[in-house]
């Protein structure tokens, strides 16, 4: 292949000074990134809002593509459901009638436990729905794990909210548009979840490996403590993740570690769930300062 | 056409002015389609596209047209904003250093330094955005050995969106 065309442009001032601008401005380009980098590496959620700007514009277009793969992934079912549906009738409406019996006794149970509670006092903390939305894309190309979800502020989702599927958790909100929100998945290598063994509530912590894993170590002091097949879910400390979701079953264990492959796949084309935070942020606590008492009185 | 311009009639702008910039950035969204992955396998479409135009025709941008496109890829990508930024715009000036040396130059060589541009700048994303604890780095070098693979493919692409200037 021939040389480029000559990198000297002539003799024209015009086309030498353009050249040499251009090269400025790239490196001018360049430590304007490297600032912008050593403000967002400090302070990730510091271009949200533009960042946010992005995900309205492109929101749309990915979910146009959720929508085609779900329409496609759901041919196969619906043939064969086609064919299948008189048969599952007869097979659900049999089912139906030996259900009956149970049901009346799952009333009669349910009824019981709700006198009983009252009776000890106990305060069902709520774990309301905020919004159900798709995930729609990710940061397949990046090696952090974010999702987009297909629902942000006009819907309810606020930052630090927690997201599952029915099958188990998938991450938590770190940012939130209008209509879209940025889900930081819990494999992501800079996730933490606190968990407990389903078995006899040992405390642990899961962190993401950043390959689809989990690491769980044990928040306490000992070792040699996890076998394959270990199940955990969500402790609820901290106040994020409400307890009981499942997180994530042991596949292998490392001396103190075990590695654990997460109960949910966000890839599944389910919906998925967004929480309000298990706890609250605390209220501000009233200053002591007597000018502010009237305010407060006033609300 | 002929090889001089008459006076007073202006020379036609050739289509890669605006289609160079527009193919990175769809290159760069190409990260919409709708997988929830877990590791990382998606090819930089973006960073191949500017590298095969910057290969197959050197002037079909300016050398600082990385900067903004960077910031696109920056605000779609999950990357921290600013890694593309400055990342793509070294490739490019490690290409525009590699004219100036390796001036008779076959495709083979060509494939090699998009190759070692594509390595260089996925790394560099790797420290910049994930703890170096991280167990990203098979996934990584997957990523980095189909990227290479498929970069002849993307350079044909780029000569072919760019056939109207052989034509004239």
């Amino acid at each position: 292949m021939a040389p480029p065309r000559n990198r000297r442009p002539g003799f024209s001032r015009r086309a030498q000074y353009g050249l040499f601008l251009g090269y400025v401005g790239a490196v001018g380009g360049m430590l304007i990134g490297v600032a912008l980098l050593l403000l967002s590496t400090f302070n990730p959620p510091a271009f949200a809002a533009v960042r946010g700007f992005f995900s309205e514009i492109t929101t749309p277009v990915a979910s146009g593509l959720t929508w085609v793969r779900t329409s496609v992934a759901g041919v196969p079912g619906g043939v064969s459901s086609y064919w299948n549906v008189r048969g599952e009738n007869a097979r659900l409406k049999k089912q139906m009638a030996d259900d009956a019996l149970l049901v009346d006794r799952a009333r009669t149970l349910n009824q019981e436990n709700r006198h009983l509670r009252e009776m000890l006092k106990l305060r069902d903390v709520s774990t309301d729905a905020v919004a159900v939305a798709r995930l729609v894309a990710s940061s397949i190309g990046s090696t952090r794990r974010y999702a987009t979800l297909n629902a942000g502020g006009w819907q309810g989702v606020k930052s630090g909210q927690p997201v599952r599927q029915p099958d188990g958790l998938i991450g938590q909100v770190v940012e939130t548009s209008p209509n879209t929100a940025r889900v930081l998945l819990i494999v992501d290598s800079e996730s933490i979840v606190p968990v407990r063994r389903t078995r006899d509530g040992l405390p642990g912590i899961a962190t993401g490996r950043g390959d689809g894993l989990l690491d769980i170590r044990s928040a306490s002091v000992a070792t040699m403590i996890f076998q394959p097949g270990d199940s955990f879910v969500t402790s609820g400390t901290g106040g994020i993740f409400p307890p009981n979701i499942p997180v994530a079953r042991v596949i292998r264990t490392a001396r103190d570690i075990a590695v654990a492959a997460p109960s949910a796949n966000p890839d599944a084309l389910d919906f998925a769930l967004v929480q309000q935070t298990f706890l609250p942020e605390p209220t501000p606590t009233p200053s002591a300062s007597p000018s502010a008492k009237p305010a407060a009185q006033k609300k | 056409m002929t090889d001089y311009i008459p006076l007073g009639r202006s020379e036609k702008i050739p289509r890669s002015v605006w289609l160079a910039p527009l193919s990175v950035v769809l290159g760069s969204m190409t990260v919409l389609l709708p997988i929830i992955a877990t590791v990382p396998f998606l090819p930089p479409f973006g960073l191949m596209m500017l590298l095969g135009w910057r290969l197959v025709r050197g002037d079909a941008m300016k050398v600082w047209m990385p900067v903004p496109l960077g910031f696109v890829d920056d605000m779609l990508s999950g990357q921290p904003l600013g890694s593309a930024m400055v990342l793509w715009t070294l490739a490019i000036l490690m290409v525009d250093v590699l004219d100036t040396r390796l001036v008779w130059r076959d495709f083979w060589q060509d494939w090699l330094i998009a190759s070692a541009a594509i390595g260089l700048v996925l790394i560099g994303g790797r420290l910049l955005a994930t703890p170096f604890s991280a167990h990203v780095d098979t996934a990584l070098l997957l990523q980095i050995v189909v990227s290479a693979a498929l970069f002849p493919v993307i350079a044909r692409f780029c000569a072919w969106l760019d056939r109207d200037k052989k034509r004239q």
